[in-house]
């Protein structure tokens, strides 16, 4: 302890504590830091076939690089994490052209769809697809993610995430049938109109919270058919169709009955 | 028979009897004669689901603590875990989720409400339509109309009870509605809140107004509704034998009690398999109020939809004006204030502008039939149509996703439709009751098709027409079509100005309005030309008809024969 005592005066020691510092800081982020699973994993052959499917399948609008067009964006940094919802879902490529794109059965198989987004990931950084511990449901604290949903989801998705209206004819869809990957890479990289909810913003805790709660929302309701969850307008027109209705069935019945 | 339960029975009565003169009562009541038509049983569809109502309530009471004291919710539902909310709904979660049975009876009242205020306008829609609210019965529609507007502030004050986010959004909604009346709007917002909205009192005040105040009026006004109705006897449909002056139709006891008891056991059990079946305002998932978050897809009940469609419709740009100190949001006043006010006079009022316009003084107490009313056919028509489009224009988000339509443009079409639709169901409906009149003169005319075709020797095809018997006739021709009212002229024999001239220009000239397009009913000169002779419009031409009459069709432009009938036949109707 002398020795070192010694030299803490030496005139490189602040240097030498500095380098240390960086190591340890450096090494630190790198075995802590939320690594690019896919890209991590991904060879350089997967890049090599997800770009030649991406100059396939992509390019006509992304351009030949992922540099983005007039009709659409840039890809440089948008991470495997928005690669794998938007390929992954079906919604990219693009049907047609409409106010938003549309889920509909994936046109590439999932080692295909990792492919991409291994080649669009090595293009720059951006998110990676979550670890399977990031997205368990049951790890997550449903009390939480409900006060979080509602504050920040609600509004467009609906309290239960039945869904709900935009602007110009684009929608929040139903979160009742999406993954809860799916649901955690929408968190990450704010697809078509959501807002992103970066680790700043939503910490991965707080989005496994939210997970835990979407999901719990599945188990139906305790109040028997839930009617799509979606509010009272739907209970009126059941109440006017089954119930007003029966009832005027019945009236009929008993006024055709002679007395 | 003389068990001893009979003697029993016997023998209460008459000691009940000798106390209270009841069967003096009983005797009058029982033998009161009601008709019979499945429409009549639309009003009591409302009573019972009130009483449906009542019993709930009195339940979730039990339960319930009308308190805005913060807690923390400890019990089953995990996603409430730990979070904070006020009492009221922690007791509604509680009520939910471990009071036996408690779930089922939310449920029940909840549907219930619906169903009452459904069957509310259902009725209101049956009486509407028949004129059952001609004299004498212009008062019993306005207490009728009361108990409507008591009925959406029942529902609205209930709503609003387990104090959870969507129903929280519409008391804020309620607010600036109140905020939004001139002058006095932000004063009468502090006295009903106590305060800042939303403040401490709310719940407790709205608590003693949904189970005592509302529901007492209620009860008071459905005695009274039900009173004149006895008092002025029930309607009936028009029909052979039936008049102004009598009431054709069965004793109370023991036919309609059977019916009426057993139709409330159906509503009940209609009510309680909506209710055991089916998940309504599940405020678990909203979650306790907060003012800041606003899910997707609120909306309030379906009876209050009509505002909050107007609301969704109206422009915010520019109208909203400072005068001095104060704001005048005619973004809020006009939807929520002036346009359901319109709607709402129109309808509570129209029994009198009818009578008005007709100068009607007389008593009715047989319904008419829509088709021969035109123009209040095709206005309450015009009225519906206004309401279900901003019933509509309430849930335009949910139109939006569902059909994957732009929420921009369906906003901009309901803002046409608001008022374009109206004017078209007007003209459309009018045209369509006209058109049934006239059918029904030719029916009457003519006779039914039968489908055979005779040939004659000499070649000649004829179609055979079967005449109406006396009954359906009656049906068709037994109605006065209101004309254009005459009025005297400006001034009389002396050439004096007329006291009340003016007053009648403007009932003529709303008479024309009402009653310019008509279909008058067959007269029995008419009738006995048509059957007479060829074609109903010579009424000169008059020959001995034979007993097998031939008969030119109008329509067709060949001949008919028309087969014998026995018109002293008994009303299939009634068999």
């Amino acid at each position: 302890m002398k020795a070192l005592a010694a030299r803490r005066h030496h005139r490189s020691a602040p240097v030498v504590l500095l380098l240390l510092a960086l190591l340890v800081t450096g090494g630190l982020y790198a075995a802590l830091a939320p690594t690019p699973a896919g890209a991590a994993e991904a060879s350089e052959s997967d890049i090599q076939t997800g770009s030649d499917l991406f100059k396939a399948n992509c390019a006509t609008c992304h351009g030949m690089s992922a540099e983005g067009t007039q009709d659409a964006p840039s890809l440089i940094g948008v991470g495997a994490a928005s690669v794998d919802f938007q390929v992954g879902t079906g919604r990219m490529p693009m049907e047609n052209n409409g106010p938003q794109a549309l889920a509909k059965p994936p046109q590439f198989t999932d080692e295909q769809v990792a492919q991409l987004a291994a080649y669009v990931a090595s293009l720059g950084p951006g998110p990676a697809i979550p670890t399977a511990e990031q997205i368990d449901p049951e790890q997550g604290d449903e009390a939480n993610g409900m006060q979080i949903f509602r504050t920040n989801c609600a509004m467009c998705h609906n309290a239960v995430g039945a869904g709900g209206a935009l602007s110009e004819g684009k929608f929040a869809p139903s979160l009742w049938d999406s993954s809860p990957k799916v649901i955690y890479e929408a968190m990450v990289t704010g697809p078509q109109a959501m807002p992103v909810f970066n680790d700043a913003n939503l910490t991965p805790d707080e989005k496994r919270d939210v997970i835990s709660y979407i999901v719990a929302q599945r188990v139906g309701s305790p109040g028997g058919a839930e009617l799509g969850a979606l509010g009272p307008v739907t209970e009126g027109l059941w109440a006017w169709v089954i119930g007003i209705g029966l009832l005027i069935a019945c009236s009929v019945w008993i006024g055709a009955k002679s007395s | 028979m003389t068990t001893t339960i009979g003697r029993g029975a016997a023998a209460t009565a008459d000691y009940l009897d000798q106390r209270t003169s009841v069967s003096v009562a009983i005797k009058g009541l029982a033998r009161k004669v009601f008709p019979d038509h499945w429409s009549f049983l639309l009003g009591e569809i409302a009573l019972y689901s009130f009483v449906v109502l009542l019993i709930s309530g009195v339940f979730l009471t039990m339960f319930y603590v009308p308190s805005m004291n913060e807690v923390h919710y400890e019990g089953p539902w995990a996603a409430m875990n730990g979070v904070e909310m006020s009492e009221a709904f922690a007791s509604t979660l509680r009520l939910s989720f471990e009071v036996r049975g408690g779930l089922l009876m939310r449920q029940i009242h909840h549907w219930a409400a619906l169903i009452f205020m459904a069957s509310i306008v259902t009725h209101m829609m049956r009486v509407f339509f028949t004129g059952a609210f001609r004299k004498p019965r212009e008062l019993n529609w306005v207490l009728g109309f009361t108990l409507l507007i008591l009925g959406l502030l029942a529902g609205f004050s209930g709503y609003s009870l387990p104090d959870d986010v969507l129903s929280g959004n519409g008391l804020r909604i309620a607010d600036g509605v109140v905020r939004s009346i001139p002058i006095l709007g932000s004063y009468i917002s502090y006295f009903i809140f106590g305060g800042e909205f939303p403040g401490q009192d709310l719940i407790p005040r709205l608590f003693t107004v949904h189970i005592l105040l509302v529901p007492a009026l209620i009860l008071a006004l459905i005695g009274a509704h039900l009173f004149l109705v006895f008092l002025h006897k029930h309607t009936q449909y028009p029909g052979s034998g039936r008049t102004n002056k009598n009431v054709v139709g069965y004793p109370l006891w023991p036919v309609y009690v059977a019916k009426a008891g057993g139709f409330f056991f159906i509503v009940f059990g209609v009510i309680a398999l909506l209710g055991a079946t089916m998940t309504i305002n599940p405020v678990w998932n909203y979650g306790p109020f907060d003012p800041s978050p606003v899910s997707a897809g609120a909306q309030p009940d379906w009876y209050m939809l009509f505002l909050e469609g107007a609301l969704r419709l109206m422009p915010g740009q520019g109208m909203e004006w400072g005068i001095g100190e104060f704001t005048l949001s005619l973004n809020v006043l006009i939807p929520a204030v002036i346009v359901p006010g319109i709607l709402f006079t129109l309808l509570a009022g129209y029994p009198f502008v009818e009578a008005f316009v007709t100068g009607d003084k007389g008593e009715h107490h047989v319904l008419d039939r829509p088709r021969n009313r035109p123009f209040r056919t095709a206005f309450g028509m015009a009225i519906l149509t206004a309401f279900t489009i901003l019933i509509l224009a309430g849930s335009n988000d949910l139109i939006a996703a569902h059909f994957f339509l732009s929420l921009n443009d369906i906003i901009r079409v309901f803002r046409v439709l608001f008022f374009v639709a109206p004017v078209l169901v007007f003209i459309i409906t009018k045209r369509i009751c006209l058109g049934l009149q006239r059918k029904d003169r030719e029916l009457v005319l003519h006779g039914h098709e039968t489908g055979r075709i005779v040939r004659f020797a000499h070649g000649e095809y004829i179609e055979v027409h079967k005449p109406l018997d006396a009954h359906e006739r009656w049906l068709r021709v037994g109605y006065q079509a209101e004309r254009p009212l005459e009025i005297e002229p400006p001034v009389d024999s002396r050439g004096v100005r007329r006291k009340g001239y003016r007053v009648d220009q403007v009932r003529q000239r709303l008479s024309r309005v009402f009653f310019e397009d008509r279909v008058e009913p067959v007269t029995p000169s008419e009738l006995a030309a048509a059957h007479s002779h060829g074609a109903h419009d010579t009424l000169e031409a008059g020959h001995s008809a034979p007993v097998r009459e031939l008969e030119g069709t109008a329509t067709g432009g060949g001949r008919t024969l028309v087969e014998p009938v026995d018109g002293s036949a008994p009303d299939a109707r009634n068999r």
